[in-house]
This record gives structure tokens, sequence and C-alpha cells, in this order.
């Protein structure tokens, strides 16, 4: 049996094949890593807009009179921030502080959480989060991630299309989500709108019941939006330095260690305790082993990618967990876990590629900065 | 797909052009639609020995690096220096304008072991 009927397919691929993408694995999906090309696509999310199929991401829903308090146990900011309407970036722990997933959640009602997680760990999100669950009904938790698609539409142009597109439909401000109000009717699921995204330019991510996810893309493709895939997908969130879980985040590493400190609520009072946090803490308190860090090349060289080593004064001291050749800057770019005291921007190191060092140095993020209008 | 009718090919889509005592060496219209954007190219040093069938340079795409095998044996005589600063050539022209490196052959009787064009053309059919 050939492998890719082992794989899962998008509900858009016949979309997907008509507009001559080439399709690769990830994740256990059969998903498009490039149409025109990469370099087009991620050029075109930058200038104007791009679309991208996010079909194979999970959604997740957790309702009842104990989600608010099982959420808070379960993700490592403060959930109970969110209004009505609005959206956050947040991490799930294990017991020792590694990452399960990164995910976004938003709250669509009183006591109803919308959850968007990673395509490559939907099944390991679904059982850790089962098995938290309390023994009482109070949390309902329904996995709807096969039936929904998702589409994500990506640009400076992104708000315009959208507008076009469905004149009734209320526009959420960043991070939030509405309902995605248009013609299109299907049973059952709401149609949500979320201004969220992973390329550091505005854009919405659209959620639709899985037989209207062609007609909506049919309808973006219309209006001009240039489909993109996963390469172009890459490009881009690694020149925001937005971390990619199985890439920059795992198991083996700390949210801390992965600078994402910010989405950890450790000193909020009204935060409660949840999977990991004493490990947060005693890692903390004893200084974090290693600090994810991005990396630039100081001269013209390949592009970088992950596992290539990185070196100061001579000798190993990480490795890439990320790379890219950015299209934006034309520089290599690039994330490792390092040691603390080398993790000042400006510090100079090499990163080997085939056999060959190559000055690099710390960079800030973003790698890539919008210019001034 | 373009298969020019004067070149000899390797079966790893690299292809030749003999010129007296120069051999000129590039990829395949072929290897660069299955490679798509070229962002660099790292080609042999001039005056190195590559063996046939080694590999003697390295095309990178967005996504992934390929390596090239020198489709014969001889010594680098020359090399693009265009690619540097342009390494989309070998997607837009790779036949011509797109040329990685030249050598100086030391056994032409190895041309025999590389396909024709017409053989070439049923490979990749």
């Amino acid at each position: 049996m050939s492998e890719t009927v082992l794989l899962k397919h998008s509900p858009l691929e016949a979309a997907h094949l008509a507009s001559g993408a080439r399709l690769v694995e990830f994740g256990g999906w059969f998903m498009p890593v490039q149409y025109s090309g990469i370099m087009d696509e991620h050029r075109a999310v930058r200038s104007a807009a791009g679309m991208f199929d996010i079909s194979h991401m999970g959604e997740v829903t957790v309702c009842g009179a104990g989600a608010l308090a099982w959420l808070e146990s379960l993700l490592t900011n403060r959930v109970g921030k969110l209004s009505l309407g609005r959206g956050q970036y947040t991490l799930m722990l294990d017991e020792t502080g590694g990452v399960i997933d990164d995910l976004i959640i938003y709250r669509t009602g009183e006591t109803e959480y919308f959850l968007v997680i990673n395509a490559a760990c939907r099944e390991v999100d679904l059982d850790w989060m089962r098995s938290k669950l309390p023994n009482d009904d109070s949390v309902t938790l329904t996995d709807l991630g096969n039936e929904y698609a998702a589409i994500a539409l990506q640009g400076p142009d992104s708000e315009r299309i959208l507008r076009d597109l469905f004149p009734i439909c209320e526009i959420p401000r960043r991070n939030g989500i509405a309902t995605l109000s248009s013609e299109l009717h299907s049973g059952g699921l709401p149609h949500f709108v979320a201004r969220t995204g992973y390329t550091g330019e505005d854009g919405f991510e659209l959620f639709v019941p899985v037989e209207i996810g062609e007609v909506l893309w049919q309808r973006l493709l219309k209006a001009g939006v240039k489909p993109a895939g996963l390469g172009a997908r890459d490009t881009l969130r690694l020149e925001m330095g937005y971390p990619l879980n199985g890439s920059d985040l795992s198991r083996s590493r700390t949210p801390l260690e992965a600078a994402l400190g910010k989405f950890v609520s450790l000193d909020d009072p009204e935060k409660s305790d949840f999977s990991g946090r004493q490990a947060l803490e005693s890692q903390r308190a004893k200084g974090l082993p290693s600090l994810l860090t991005p990396l630039k090349l100081t001269v013209q060289g390949p592009p970088l990618r992950a596992h290539y080593q990185v070196l100061s004064e001579g000798l190993p001291v990480g490795e890439t967990c990320s790379g890219a050749l950015s299209p934006s800057l034309g520089e290599g770019i690039a994330m490792a876990y390092l040691p603390l005291e080398l993790t000042a921007p400006g510090t100079s190191l090499e990163i080997e590629v085939r056999g060959r060092r190559y000055p690099a140095s710390v960079s800030t993020l973003p790698f890539y900065r919008k210019p001034p209008l | 797909m373009n298969v020019p009718a004067d070149l000899r090919y390797a079966k790893t889509h690299e292809w030749i052009r003999i010129d007296g005592d120069i051999v000129t060496v590039g990829i395949t219209d072929h290897a660069q639609q299955e490679l798509t954007d070229i962002v660099y190219v790292e080609p042999p040093k001039i005056g190195a020995g590559v063996k046939a069938a080694t590999t003697a340079a390295v095309v990178e795409s967005v996504k992934a690096a390929s390596d090239i095998y020198s489709p014969m044996s001889g010594i680098v005589s020359e090399v693009n220096e265009d690619l540097a600063s342009n390494p989309a050539l070998l997607n837009t022209d790779p036949f011509d304008r797109g040329w990685i490196y030249k050598l100086k052959p030391s056994d032409l009787s190895e041309v025999e072991d590389l396909l024709t064009p017409e053989a070439y053309s049923a490979q990749i059919s």
C-alpha cells in the first residue's frame, strides 16, 4: 500500500491539486508545501495576501461550569483574563515543565472556550487533556478536529478582502474571535473568524464546517488571494521568531528556556497551580540551563537549517533547531538553545554547514520588521 | 521538458557539454523544476580534482540541500561566478547561463557511461 494512503488528507486537497500544489507529508497529513514557489508565496503574504490551508490543525471546545478552573490548571497563562470574544497564545506543559503543545485559546461563550492545537500532536494533546478531566461533569471536552476546515488568510490586504467578501461579518480586533457571518450555510457548527496568525502580518484564521471549506477557499481564490503552503509558512514564522512545536519547542525544554516567559503567569497571584508549574519555579530559582536564541549569519552563505552545529571560540555549544534563508532579508537566520552566557545580542559565534564554519552573531527578534510607511 | 540535443546526461540529472578539452557541467531543467527556488550554490574549488559520480557541488533550494554529482572525472578549471549573486540562474537558464563549473577531463571515455538526450528524456518521462 502506498505511503500516501496512510496519511490524512485535507478537505481542500482537490483545490490544491487544481492549483498545481506540491504536497508532502506533514504531521501525518498530506499537505501543500508550495504552489507557485516558496519565495513568491512568502512575498505575496508580506506585500498583499496569501492563504494557507490549516485544516489539519485541531479544534477543541471546552465548556461547562468547571471549564475555566480546569483550563487554568492545564495552561500556562491566565485564562480568566479572557473576556468574551478574546483569544491568547498559551502553552500546555507536562509535569516536568516540558512543552506538550503551544496553542491559541479563545473565549467563545460565558463558560465556553475554543482551542486550536497543532496538527502533529492532536492525538497526544487530546489524550493528555482527557487524562486531566475532572471526574464529575463540570467540564465537557469535544474534539471537533475532523468537523472543521480552516484557512489562514494573511497579509496587509486581509481585512479589505474579508470585508469585500463578507460585508455583513463583524471583523474582530487583533486576537479577537467573532462569528463569520456570511451567506455560506451549513448545519450545526459555528463558523468563526479569528484575528490571529503565524506570519507577523495582519490576518485571520477562518474556521468553517468541513463540507464548506472548499467553497470558502474558492471564494478567496477568486478574490485574488494567493495560495501559500507550508514552505512559506515556515519562512514567514521564522522571520518573526515564532517557535514551531517539534523543532523549537519540545518536551525536553520549558517555555522559560524557549524565551516564552511572558506567556507563563508565575507571578500572577490569581493564577492557580498548573501542570508543570513546580518544575518551572524550581528551574527559575536554579537558573535556566539554556535559552532559545536568534542567530544570523554575518556573511553571505548557505541557507541555515535545523541541526547545524553552533560554535563559540571553536567549541560546539549547541545546534540550530530551526533555520532558513530569510526571503525578506536575504540573510541566513536560525534559532538555537545556547548557554545563557552566549545569548547577549551581538555575541560572535559560528555555524557549521557541511564542514565549513561561517561567522554568525546573536540577533534580536523579530528578525524581520515591517519598514515604516 | 527541455532536453537539448547537443548535451549528454547523467542519471542523477546533471548535463555536460564538451568543447574540445573543456567539459561544462550543470543541472537539467527537470532537476531545477524538482528543486524549485534555488537560493545558494556551493561550487567546487578551482584546481580541485573531481571523480565521476561523486559529489562536486551542492545546490540549495529553500527547502533542502542537494548534492551535484560530477558526470566526469577531471580537474576543475572554472566556476560560474554569476551564481554567487544570482543562484536563480539555475532555475531560469539551467543549460546556458546557469552552468556550474568547467573541468579538464581525465578520461574522455567516461562519456560512454552517460545518457544520450533520448535516453535521458525516456528516464524523466
